[in-house]
Parts: C-alpha cells; sequence; structure tokens
C-alpha cells in the first residue's frame, strides 16, 4: 500500500471557552495518500476544520492540543523526510510547512484576501519568503499562476486590489497563492460554499486538473455531499470530533454502515427518487462541552443499542479501507435493515453508475 | 490499526435494541438562552461595570441625601468658617479630614473646636460637602438630559431617515452632515452668547447636536433591518409605516440605542464640567462639579483640599459612566463600533 | 471628492449665516457713540454699506471673512484690527494643538498596537486604564495635577507659558491636551488591531507562511491603522476645547485663551471671528481627512478611477 503523505493519530484538541472546555475533536485517526482527494464531510461543528487548522498549525490561543501526532513524509532534497508537525513550533511551521508544503484554500474569499495589498503581491510574498526568488521571477511565477488558475489579462490583475475581483476570481487568487511554492499537500477548507454554484463547478473543475497537473494530495473539508461525489478519492465521515466511517467514495455512497452516514445520505436531496418528504436526521449534534458517554450519535440513531449509551464503540474494519465505528457491526448486533428509500436510492445510484461491482454484500 | 477486538465481556440485552422513549432527546442539550439573559450574564461577568453600575447608584444617592445631611445649603456663607480643611468628628488624629491642611490647623487657630465639615468649605464659607452634592445633582441632571435627548430626538431622526430612505434620507444626511462640520465648541459659545449661561444654555447646546451620533446608529440599523424578512412580512400583513418602525424594528435595536445613549452620557457631563471651568457654566451662588473645580483652582496652591472632594467625584462619575457603557456595549453587542 | 467639497462649502456658508445674523441681531451698532449726531450715523452707515439691502450685506460680510477682514475689537483692545490680534496669537494655538495631535497619536497607538499583540498581558490592562482615564478626566484635571505636581511641587517645567522658552514651557500644556488623543487613539487602535490579527485574510498570509513580523509590521498594520482616521474629527474637536482650557490654566496666548476673554467681556466681534476661525480649521481638517482617507486605503482610492466589475 501506498505510504501516507499525512498520517493522523489520536489526534485530541479542546478549546477554553468561558463555559468551560470544550473537546472539539477526540481522537482523530486519518490517512492522506499521495494523489488522492480525501473529503471530510460532517454538520458544521463536527471538528472538521479544527483538524486541518490544527496541520496548518494555526489553532487559535485557547485551542489545545491534548494528544496525538500528525506525521508528514515529503521529500527535500530527494531526501524522504517524516516529520511529526504538532513537534514544530509555529515559527518553523510558517518557514518550512506552511504554503511551502502544505497549503490551505479558506472558505470565505471576500475575506480572505488583504484588502490593501495588490494581489500580485500578495501571490509573489510567498515566493519571495520561501523559494527565495528575486521580484522579477517571482513577478513571472505569479503571471503563470494567474494563467494556471484561468485568470485572463493577468498582467493587469496583478495590480488589482482584492475589492475589485469576484468571488470566484478571488478564489482563484487564493488558489494560485498556495500554489505557487508548488506545495505537496493542499487543503481545501469548505472552498466553494461562499460561491455561486455556476462558479462553484468551476472552482472544482480548476482544483481537480491542477490536482492532476501537480500530482497535489488533496484534503477537501465540506458539509457538501455533492460535492464530495465530485471530487473525492477517498471519505471520512466526522461526528461530534471523531471520524464515525472512513472509506471509498464508493464505499460510503453505496454501502454506508454508520447510522450517521446513512443519515447524511438519505438528507442529500436528488432528482431521480420522487420521495415525498426529504429525510433529516433528528436532533442536533451533542454539546462537547459536557462528557460524551458511550457513541455520540447514539441520542439520535433510530437504530440505537442498549450498549451505546454505555460504551464507545470501537472502530470495526468491513474492507481493507471501509472502517465505521458503531455498534451495529458487532456479531452480537442484530442484523438492520438499511431504510426501504435510502436503499432504493443507492440501487438506482449504482445502476446509473454501472460500474460498481465488487463486494454488494448488504447483510 | 482499527479493529481493535474487544474481549471484555458484553453484559446480555447490550446489543438489544434501546427504548426509544428512554433517549434524552439531543435538542435540549443546549439550555435556551434568550438575547438578554444571556446579556444580563455577560454583564454581571464584567467587574468593573458591576462596580461602575454601583458607584454610580451610590453617587446618586448621596446626591439626593447629601445635602440634606447638612445643616448648610449651597448657598450659605459663614465668613468665620471660610477655608477650613476637611474634618470629621472621630477623625481628629487621622491622617485625613483631620481639619489640618497645610500644617494649620484651621479650626484650633480660629477656635472651631466643635465645629466640622466633611470635605470643608471654600473662601467664602460655604460647606462644600453640600456644594459638591449639590453639582453633583447638575451633572447627573445633564446625564439624564442627554438620554432624553439621544432617544427622543437623535433615535427618531435615524428611524425615519433609515426607514423612509430615498429623497427624505438624502435630504436628512446632508443635514447632519452641515451640522456635525461645525464644532460643537462653535455651538456652544454662540449660544452664550444669545443666552445667559445656566443650565437652560447647555441644555440646548446639548439639544443640537448631542443627537447626531445615536441617530446615525439608530440610521444603520434601520437600514440594516428593514430588508429583513420579518419586516416584509409584517408589510405585506398591512402594517403601517409607524408599526413597523416602532413595533418591529426598535426593539431589535434596543440593544444599540442603549449603548449609544449610555456613551452620550459622559461627553455630555463633559460639555457642562468644560464650560463650568472657563466661567460660561452654572452661574453663581449655584454649583455643578465643574464649576467647583473652577473657584478652587484659583486658590489651589494655598487651599488644595478644596479641589479634590468635587474632582474625584467628577471622576468617579465620568469613570463610571464609562466603565457601565464599555460593559453594556460587550455584553449587547460586542461587535458595534461607536460612531 | 466633489460632493465633500460641496458639503464643505454649504456648512462654511451655513456658519457665517448664522454668525452674520448674530452680528445683525446683536444689540446696538457699531457707532451708538453718543456724540455721533444723526446725520453723521447716517454718513458711517452708507460708508460701511450698513444701510444696504441684507442680501448685500450679507455678500459683502461673506467677502470681508473670506479675505481675513473680521473687523475691529472693541472691549479688548479697543479698535484694534482682529485679524492682527489672531497673528500673534494663531501660530501658538496651532503650535500647541500639533505637538499634542502628534504625542497624543504616537503615544496612543504604540500603547494600542502593543497592547491588541499581548492581549491579556501587564501592557493591555495598562492600556485599558489609560484608555478608561484619558476619556474620564476632563484634561483640565490633568493641567491642574500636572502644573501642581510637575510645576509647582517639584519645579520641573515652568507653570506659565513664556515666549522667551516656546518649546520647555509648552510641555506640560501639550501633555495635558494630549490625553485625550492618547485615550481616543490607544483603545481605538487596540480594538482595530484585535480585529485584524482575527481576520481571514491574516490566517491566509499565516497559511502561506509569513513570518510574525511581517505578518504584523507588513498585513495587520495597514489594514487596522486606515479606520484611526475616522476618529480624528472628535480628536480634533477634543483638541479646541481642550485648547481653551489648557490655554487659560497655563497662561498661553493662543486663541482658546482670546474665546475665553472674549465671551467674557462680550466683545461679539472677536467671538465671532474666533468661531470662524475654529469652524475653518475643522471644515478644513475633516477634508483634509477624507482626501488623506482616499490616499491610504485602495477601496476608495481605486474606487473613484476606474471600475471594474
Amino acid at each position: 500500500m501506498n505510504e501516507p503523505v499525512l498520517s493522523i493519530r489520536d489526534l485530541s484538541i479542546s478549546f477554553k471557552t468561558s463555559n468551560g472546555t470544550v473537546n472539539a475533536i477526540r481522537g482523530v485517526d486519518l490517512d492522506l495518500n499521495k494523489g488522492e482527494t480525501l473529503a471530510i464531510v460532517g454538520e458544521s461543528g463536527s471538528g472538521k476544520s479544527v483538524t486541518v487548522k490544527a496541520i496548518m498549525g494555526i489553532l487559535s490561543g485557547n485551542q489545545e492540543i491534548r494528544s496525538g501526532t500528525i506525521q508528514f513524509r515529503y521529500n527535500r532534497d530527494g531526501e524522504e523526510v517524516h516529520q511529526d508537525l504538532l513537534q514544530l513550533s509555529k515559527k518553523d511551521m510558517r518557514r518550512r510547512i506552511n504554503g511551502k508544503r502544505i497549503a490551505m484554500v479558506f472558505q470565505d474569499p471576500m475575506t480572505s484576501l488583504n484588502p490593501t495589498m495588490a494581489v500580485g503581491k500578495q501571490i509573489m510574498e510567498g515566493l519571495i519568503i520561501h523559494l527565495k526568488m528575486s521580484r522579477p521571477e517571482a513577478h513571472e511565477r505569479a503571471l503563470e499562476l494567474l494563467r494556471l488558475v484561468g485568470i485572463a489579462d493577468p498582467e493587469k490583475r496583478m495590480k488589482s486590489y482584492p475589492h475589485q475581483l469576484s468571488g470566484g476570481m478571488r478564489q482563484r487568487v487564493v488558489i494560485a497563492i498556495m500554489l505557487a511554492c508548488n506545495p505537496e499537500v493542499l487543503i481545501c477548507d469548505e472552498p466553494t460554499t461562499a460561491l455561486d454554484v455556476t462558479v462553484q463547478a468551476k472552482i472544482l473543475e480548476l482544483i481537480k486538473n491542477i490536482q492532476a497537473k501537480m500530482q497535489l494530495s488533496v484534503i477537501y473539508i465540506t458539509h457538501d455531499l455533492g460535492v464530495v461525489a465530485k471530487v473525492a478519492d477517498s471519505v471520512a465521515v466526522m461526528y461530534a470530533g471523531k471520524i464515525v466511517e472512513r472509506g471509498t467514495v464508493n464505499e460510503i455512497f453505496y454501502d454506508p454502515r454508520h447510522p450517521y452516514t446513512c443519515g447524511l445520505l438519505s438528507s442529500m436531496p436528488d432528482i431521480v427518487t420522487e420521495t415525498e418528504k426529504l429525510y433529516s436526521i433528528p436532533g442536533s449534534p451533542p454539546n462537547l462541552l459536557h462528557e460524551v458517554k458511550g457513541d455520540a450519535f447514539a441520542p439520535r440513531n433510530r437504530y440505537a443499542l442498549n450498549i451505546d449509551f454505555q460504551e464507545e464503540p470501537p472502530m470495526f474494519q468491513i474492507s481493507d479501507t471501509h472502517y465505521a465505528a458503531t455498534w451495529l457491526l458487532h456479531e452480537q448486533a442484530p442484523s438492520m435493515e438499511m431504510a426501504a428509500s435510502l436503499k432504493a436510492r443507492i440501487e438506482t445510484a449504482r445502476k446509473e453508475a454501472g460500474e460498481w461491482t465488487e463486494s454488494d454484500s448488504w447483510r | 490499526m482499527a479493529d481493535r477486538s474487544y474481549t471484555e465481556s458484553h453484559r446480555p440485552g447490550d446489543f438489544q435494541l434501546a427504548d426509544p422513549h428512554a433517549r434524552a432527546h439531543v435538542d435540549h442539550t443546549y439550555s435556551n438562552q434568550s438575547y438578554w439573559r444571556d446579556a444580563y450574564r455577560q454583564f454581571t461577568a464584567n467587574k468593573g461595570a458591576v462596580i461602575g453600575l454601583l458607584v454610580i447608584v451610590l453617587i446618586t444617592l448621596f446626591a439626593i441625601i447629601g445635602p440634606m445631611l447638612s445643616e448648610h445649603t449651597y448657598k450659605s456663607m459663614n465668613i468665620k468658617h471660610k477655608s477650613l480643611a476637611p474634618r470629621i468628628e472621630g477623625f481628629e488624629n487621622m491622617p485625613v479630614f483631620n481639619g489640618v491642611a497645610n500644617g494649620i490647623h484651621s479650626y484650633k487657630e480660629r477656635k472651631l473646636e466643635d465645629v466640622y465639615y466633611i470635605f470643608g468649605t471654600d473662601t467664602l464659607g460655604r460647606d462644600l460637602w453640600t456644594r459638591t452634592w449639590q453639582g453633583t445633582r447638575i451633572s447627573l441632571y445633564i446625564a439624564l438630559i442627554a438620554v432624553a435627548i439621544d432617544m427622543v430626538i437623535g433615535m427618531s431622526y435615524g428611524l425615519i431617515s433609515g426607514y423612509f430612505g430615498g429623497a427624505v434620507d438624502n435630504a436628512m444626511q446632508r443635514f447632519i452632515e452641515i451640522l456635525s462640520g461645525i464644532p460643537h465648541l462653535v455651538i456652544v459659545t454662540l449660544l452664550i452668547v444669545v443666552l445667559r449661561p445656566g443650565l437652560v444654555t447647555i441644555t440646548l447646546a446639548l439639544m443640537i447636536t448631542g443627537w447626531i451620533g445615536m441617530s446615525r446608529v439608530a440610521r444603520a440599523q434601520v437600514l440594516k433591518l428593514k430588508e429583513q424578512e420579518f419586516v416584509l412580512a409584517s408589510r405585506t400583513l398591512g402594517a403601517g409605516s409607524m408599526r413597523i418602525i416602532f413595533k418591529d424594528i426598535l426593539p431589535n435595536i434596543f440593544g444599540q440605542i442603549i449603548i449609544m445613549s449610555m456613551f452620550s452620557i459622559p461627553s455630555a457631563i463633559f460639555t457642562e464640567a468644560f464650560l463650568a471651568f472657563i466661567g460660561l457654566g452654572i452661574p453663581q451662588p449655584m454649583a455643578s462639579l465643574g464649576s467647583l473645580i473652577s473657584e478652587s483652582f484659583k486658590s489651589m496652591t494655598i487651599y488644595p483640599y478644596m479641589i479634590v472632594a468635587p474632582v474625584v467625584v467628577l471622576a468617579l462619575l465620568m469613570l463610571s459612566f464609562n466603565l457601565l457603557a464599555d460593559g453594556l456595549k460587550d455584553a449587547l453587542d460586542p461587535k458595534m463600533k461607536e460612531m | 471628492m466633489l460632493k465633500r467639497l460641496v458639503i464643505a462649502a454649504a456648512t462654511l456658508l451655513a456658519i457665517l449665516l448664522v454668525l452674520f445674523l448674530m452680528l445683525e441681531l446683536m444689540p446696538g451698532s457699531p457707532f451708538n457713540d453718543e456724540k455721533i449726531t444723526d446725520a453723521q450715523r447716517a454718513l458711517l452707515n452708507a460708508k460701511y454699506g450698513l444701510d444696504q439691502p441684507v442680501l448685500a450685506r450679507f455678500l459683502h460680510y461673506v467677502g470681508a471673512m473670506l479675505t481675513g477682514d473680521f473687523g475691529v475689537s472693541y472691549v479688548i483692545q479697543k479698535n484694534m484690527p482682529i485679524s492682527n490680534m489672531l497673528a500673534g496669537r494663531l501660530p501658538v494655538s496651532i503650535q500647541i494643538g500639533l505637538q499634542a495631535v502628534v504625542l497624543g497619536t504616537a503615544i496612543g497607538l504604540l500603547l494600542g498596537i502593543v497592547a491588541a499583540l499581548r492581549r491579556g498581558s501587564f501592557a493591555d490592562s495598562f492600556t485599558t486604564f489609560i484608555a478608561v482615564i484619558g476619556v474620564s478626566f476632563p484634561s483640565y484635571v490633568f493641567a491642574l495635577g500636572l502644573s501642581y505636581f510637575l510645576g509647582s511641587k517639584y519645579k520641573l517645567f515652568p507653570i506659565l507659558y513664556t515666549t522667551s522658552k516656546p518649546l520647555i514651557s509648552t510641555v506640560l500644556p501639550t501633555i495635558a491636551l494630549s490625553m485625550f488623543t492618547i485615550a481616543t487613539v490607544a483603545r481605538f487602535a487596540r480594538s482595530e488591531m484585535v480585529d485584524v490579527l482575527a481576520s481571514d485574510y491574516l490566517l491566509l498570509s499565516e497559511s502561506k507562511g509569513v513570518g510574525r513580523r511581517r505578518l504584523i509590521y507588513v498585513h495587520a498594520l495597514r489594514n487596522a491603522l486606515i479606520p484611526i482616521i475616522t476618529v480624528l474629527a472628535p480628536l480634533v474637536v477634543g483638541l479646541m476645547t481642550g485648547s481653551l482650557v489648557i490655554e487659560q490654566i497655563f497662561s498661553i496666548p493662543g486663541i482658546g485663551s482670546l474665546l475665553v476673554t472674549a465671551i467674557q467681556v462680550n466683545d461679539y466681534n472677536v467671538i465671532l471671528a474666533v468661531t470662524f476661525i475654529y469652524s475653518v480649521m475643522f471644515i478644513a481638517i475633516m477634508l483634509i481627512v477624507d482626501i488623506l482617507y482616499g490616499i491610504i486605503d485602495p477601496r476608495i482610492r481605486l474606487a473613484k478611477g476606474e471600475n471594474h466589475g
């Protein structure tokens, strides 16, 4: 198996708030393989953003890493380096990792560019800092980057200020900034949520093309399953600060095992099935200010078992790549029928896709 | 690495479906917190603001009962008792309030052994305790006036300008721009030239310019709110403009209004104190904190104690109102910018 | 820009109108000396244009004021042209005002920015303390305190202004006058800087590997400082009012003390002239602030020139 570029082990992060300590991330394990696109899906507050901020070393002051490692494997002058990012100081992160090897695209392009600096200068900045380029060299490279992200008339745009660009253009500029130093890993934190639907598709397409061209490994954070289906190779579903299920995109979409994943899929609107009412998961995520006993999802789970309220479920392996943390996969658990509507949905989707043949073992 | 095998035995029934009725409903895990209750909690957690509020209450109490506690009135003069240092019964041997100033025991020298003035007397023999609290009344009156002006003129102006928009708004805003282009000082000076110095003049001066900040805040808030669904809904149901302004919009901008009016209090008190200092405030024998400071400033090097009481009260009052306003801002709308 | 100019001109005109009306409604005429006969008075009225219709008189008045002809003083120095009185006093006031602005802004910025960078530290508490104190005490309290302790008690600085020592004798007035500026600027700079430090674009700059120094000096500072220009208006007002009492306390021969004297002795012409000067200065500063804002903030600068989609 391809050794992962990034592997997160047992990551726990808590926030100090005026109301007490919030355990936002509670033991996350995650791998990102070279060249693949990993999508992290979950509701807001599930800890997706915090996880990637920990990778970037840009957690805010009240956020504290309780435990865990983030191993980053990269190539420095032909030599393979393993580095636990959590061991690096903020200063070293900025000098060696941020922007240079791991870059991040933020959610809202309207606020993520410096309003008083011309966009060209913002792109050149990373080149001058990390690659020690001279100004003219950086200028050339910035032009090239603007062309790469599909901005017309780059010469003119170099001198523009962010407020003169549309949302889509700004996000392209952000991507250009982040790609400037040829990073190994690109993190996209809901890169299209703040954009128009038509622009969304273009940005997704752009990231996909660039990924292929530059052999990037990409982490996508999103709550939009449509985006996941379009871009991801593998998926990790997060709930209440834990990964509850992960697998390839096909496994997650066609063979979901965790009741939360099933719930998410059922609540996704589509045009194929004619359901009278769109499903929604009852209740809301738990308040992580309080200790979670057992399975955090249990109170919202229609199929909750008694044990769900007492003991946290371990990760059960389903296939080489597919894991889920739910007691329903325990050998003693009663076999559960998937909701009929979701089952029908998956069947149609599978037929349409037509390509998915392996392990259609649904018990 | 993920399939840790669980060896510990599970109890029978562990893998039964849980009773759906036994489940806590997750929606209730967040306790229901209303805006005002949350604001109250925020406010009471802010020590400075709570202390500020307490000090204001205390000073107000003193302003009300202080003059009654003394047998002197603010204007009764007693030349025999002029320029006495602060002295309190039972404090004769303490470092302060012992009737000694600049090494001179004025009470002993003048054989006034059983006379006590808490804050001392001024150069005309008037009781500074009474005069200080009398002066505090003026400052508090100014504070009240400032809030009233903000609420009545500023709020209405802003609400109307923002709500009706278009030509009305345009005209009203140009008027404000011109008005705010004239320095406050100039307006006050001209008023004093036309009228005589006094409370009426100060009140008028505040009425002319004191409400501009509030009207800007109110307008900005209305502009933000009037396009929102609940206002549109109300309009669709046939509510009139006045009903929408006062029933739908006003309750939603009340936080900002309170903050703004609190911020206008210190500057109003400032205006009075400043006018009094240059001799354009409350005419004698009335006293305000500013005029007391101004009077005692002239003899500050000889009788430094005369200036202490009014300065301390004024500073405490200003400090408390500022702390209170800050606390309210943090509690009601931390993102708000002062205008 | 044009709009700003029009507003400024309208404001100036409004002020002139008010001043003119006051002059008109003021009791008595400049020539009610009892020795003058009615015929002589009519002659004088004709000579000074006082027999013309109101509008003509107003236009004449506007022209005179704008060219610096403020008439003569009646009480303070009989028949002394006010422009002569102002010529000696204005530079002193402006000098102290400028000193206070520079000192106050520099210290205020320093305090505010350090406080924002080290939130919760001693520097932060100190800044909050200064900010609250600075807006809680009227400037004359500082002035009195300074002149009492540093002036009379320890005799470090002269208590009163002397023309022979124009710098050292303005130290105390400058400090007293700048307290309000320090407090306002420090408070504003802190809150702006805190906002900017928490902004997405700073997080993005951080993720692209910009070092802390560059992050603060290149990215944060500029964005935090631009809005500070907006507090200049209340600052100027504060300085003007402050100058009245400060000049009084330190007996500085500036226009502030002139105004106070004029009000106390009812020298109308002087009052009107000084208020006019204050207004013009205020309007001019506001206009400069607007222009400055356009130069510093690209969002405004470019919005005027070109229009991008």
